[in-house]
């Protein structure tokens, strides 16, 4: 009996969690992304070009006020040369209060807060928001394919139709992607927004793709640390769980067999 | 141990004899390890270790975030930031000790449900269960306060509605609402105490745990057919007990083994699976979320709160007949109390002179069902406050009272009980005679 109540016990939970992000939600389209699933890894050369995205379009109005600017150059994230992040960091000024005025930034220094009022903070987007609940709100393809906040984000960016309307003084623009289909940000990218240095594709499926996992490593930069140290705990406690086994039929072997 | 017939420890050196006249911390260590255990305990005997393990996970990785973690409403969020990015090891610390949280209401609830199948609560055992309830109780204040540290979203409006029950006691509840907050609202009071209290919670649990262990210790163990260890001689006892150690243990810790697999996969691969997305949303008191879900483990009582509305005629009446001092609001708090309440009760609501549900035909039906009811509420918990869910709600709330509160009592008079085996030995030996392997059940 309690064999049947465990795997509905999974199922229940399962059922439960999932279901309380469901509702009236946009479209999420599902993106392949390189760091999906227990093995996927972040695509160093994709975090450098979101992040050009990112600097060159989504900072006038957005911040990534938890990040770190030293942290583009740690391993696994877009690992760019200390020169390099040296040079970004300045680009942003910061007040320093010693001086009484404005200073370039420095890597140890967090990139700028949100430019604008409503533009709310990017750091922990891809976190915030989950796209897949998947079929009957399960939920568990997370296993596979992440939360789904980044496919969220791409879906907004590459989500809208093309429709305006105002409503109250604000314009409202038409988006798929969105819960309730109106959005109040202007669509930021349309494709050939940036050049790559590298000449890489620069439609808007392409950039909207690269700025949204670039924002997955702003959310998460320690996630392919994670996930070895999941493969290896689990391989070892499997390893451990075979020998206990062992270990324990052998110890009520005797036990068992006297008639 | 239990009254179980069984060998003591001996000082045998002059040193050990000096410690035991003084401390007999070996004897109780011997006593502990050397525990006469039914032999026929199966599967579902190994959450107690797993609780344990739990406890001192929690502890542990708390213990180190907390050098981390900074209680202020300016800097909480951020601080969490901070041990996800630059503290060693940080994430994996945070991730297991939030996912550590949902491992041990998984372990709780199936402790609790075994124990109600196997009839464990029963006499002469109901003082564990009781300091059993107690723990599970802290349990649930402290993971409610734990999600309220990270001040995410989901902690504040969640610190928010919870707090607000207390509210809705008559003549005290504001009191007792301003005592929690600190203050009139959810703020850097609240935030201050709830991590103050946090921190201290778990170590009474693990002083209630002691008790408990020493309670089942003094009574034994229960085993599937709820039939009690022979005490009349050593020998005979022997027939039906193996020691704790090594058989209980290394049974044990196997379970721990496979359950921690599952447990790595989880913190490893989908560490936020069971948290809320909104919680990555730094507290905002001036935006409210679109749905405000506890976590999953207070879903089953959140929608036995929820399902008595002031169109229930039960809460019409106890609206009318006390006054309206008790309105649909603190009928629910009543509701989501009570049903904690009523499972605490068991011990004397159980009238059935037989232990073992293995043995209760009609009893197992009724079970069955209640362990799905607890299934449904947790599913209709985290479903929107709207038809057709109200009514669902409604009718598996008044199953979990019906079943404690009439078919329990009703079951042990009308009930018809199977015939028991008259020993563990011969249950043991009706499973396993000749036959080297060991089933679940």
């Amino acid at each position: 009996m309690f064999k049947k109540l465990a795997i509905s016990t999974v199922a229940a939970v399962t059922l439960a969690t999932g279901a309380f992000a469901a509702g009236g939600e946009g479209h999420i389209e599902d993106f392949d992304f390189s760091f999906e699933g227990p093995f996927g890894a972040f695509d160093q050369n994709q975090l450098q070009r979101g992040l050009q995205v990112y600097t060159e379009v989504c900072s006038a109005c957005h911040g990534l006020k938890f990040v770190p600017i030293r942290t583009l150059a740690d391993e696994g994230g877009p690992h760019l040369p200390e020169d390099q992040v040296r040079a970004y960091a300045a680009q942003f000024d910061i007040y320093d209060p010693a001086l009484d005025e404005d200073v370039p930034r420095k890597p140890s220094d967090f990139f700028p807060e949100s430019a604008l009022e409503n533009a709310p903070d990017l750091s922990l987007m891809a976190k915030a928001r989950a796209g897949f609940h998947g079929p009957y709100g399960l939920g568990i393809n997370q296993f596979v394919k992440g939360i789904g906040g980044t496919e969220y984000i791409a879906s907004i960016l590459t989500g809208y139709t093309g429709e305006e309307k105002e409503q109250a003084g604000v314009t409202f623009y038409e988006n798929t992607a969105f819960p309730g289909g109106w959005i109040a940000m202007a669509p930021p990218l349309y494709g050939e927004d940036v050049e790559f240095a590298d000449g890489h594709d620069n439609d808007l499926h392409h950039i909207a793709a690269d700025v949204s996992a670039f924002l997955m490593w702003t959310a998460e930069p320690k996630m392919m640390a994670r996930k070895q140290a999941g493969v290896v705990g689990v391989l070892l406690l499997t390893l451990l769980s075979v020998l206990l086994y062992m270990t324990n039929k052998k110890l009520w072997a005797p036990h068992k067999k006297k008639h | 141990m239990g009254g179980i017939p069984h060998d003591h420890y001996e000082p045998k050196t002059k040193g050990e004899k000096w410690l035991h006249s003084r401390l007999p911390i070996v004897g109780l260590m011997y006593a502990t390890l050397t525990a006469p255990t039914p032999k026929n305990l199966n599967w579902m005997w190994i959450w107690g270790i797993v609780l344990t393990f739990c406890l001192v996970l929690q502890i542990v990785t708390g213990i180190v975030l907390a050098m981390h973690y900074t209680p202020h409403v300016d800097n909480a969020f951020a601080s969490v930031e901070h041990i996800m990015r630059d503290v060693n090891g940080g994430y994996m610390l945070r991730y297991m000790h939030a996912n550590g949280a949902s491992l041990f209401f998984v372990a709780v609830y199936a402790h609790i449900f075994r124990g109600l199948y196997y009839g464990s609560y029963k006499a002469p055992r109901e003082v564990t269960w009781i300091i059993g309830m107690l723990i599970y109780l802290l349990m649930m204040a402290t993971g409610f306060m734990g999600y309220v540290l990270p001040w995410g979203q989901m902690s504040f409006w969640g610190a928010t509605v919870i707090t607000g029950l207390f509210g809705a006691i008559p003549f005290i509840g504001e009191s007792i609402q301003t005592l929690l907050l600190g203050g009139p609202a959810v703020d850097n009071a609240t935030l201050n105490r709830f991590f103050s209290l946090h921190y201290l919670l778990p170590f009474v649990i693990a002083g209630l745990v002691i008790l408990h262990i020493w309670a089942f210790h003094t009574t034994g163990n229960n085993n599937p057919t709820g039939v009690e260890v022979r005490r009349g001689s050593k020998e005979e006892a022997e027939k039906d007990t193996l020691p704790f150690w090594p058989y209980f243990v290394i049974k044990d810790l196997f379970a721990l083994a496979v359950i921690l697999v599952v447990f790595f996969a989880v913190v490893g691969f989908m560490p936020n699976y069971l948290g809320h997305p909104d919680n990555y949303i730094e507290a905002n008191a001036l935006s409210t979320p679109a749905h405000i879900v506890p976590e999953w483990y207070f879903l089953p009582f959140y929608a036995i709160l929820r399902a008595f509305t002031s169109e229930v005629w039960v809460v019409q009446i106890a609206s009318f007949v006390t006054g309206g001092i008790v309105d649909a609001k603190f009928f629910g708090v009543l509701a989501m109390f009570g049903a904690i309440a009523v499972m605490a009760l068991v011990p004397w609501l159980d009238t059935s002179s037989v232990r073992s549900g293995r043995f209760r035909p009609m009893f197992k039906w009724w079970f069955a069902l209640l362990v799905i009811d607890f299934f449904a509420l947790m599913w209709l918990g985290a479903m929107p406050a709207e038809e057709p869910y109200a009514s669902f709600s409604l009718i598996a709330s008044a199953y979990w009272f019906a079943y404690f509160l009439v078919i329990l009592p009703l079951l042990g008079v009308i009930e018809k009980p199977d015939a028991q085996p008259a020993t563990i030995e011969e249950d043991f030996a009706a499973h396993y005679g000749g036959d080297a392997d060991k089933s679940a059940e």
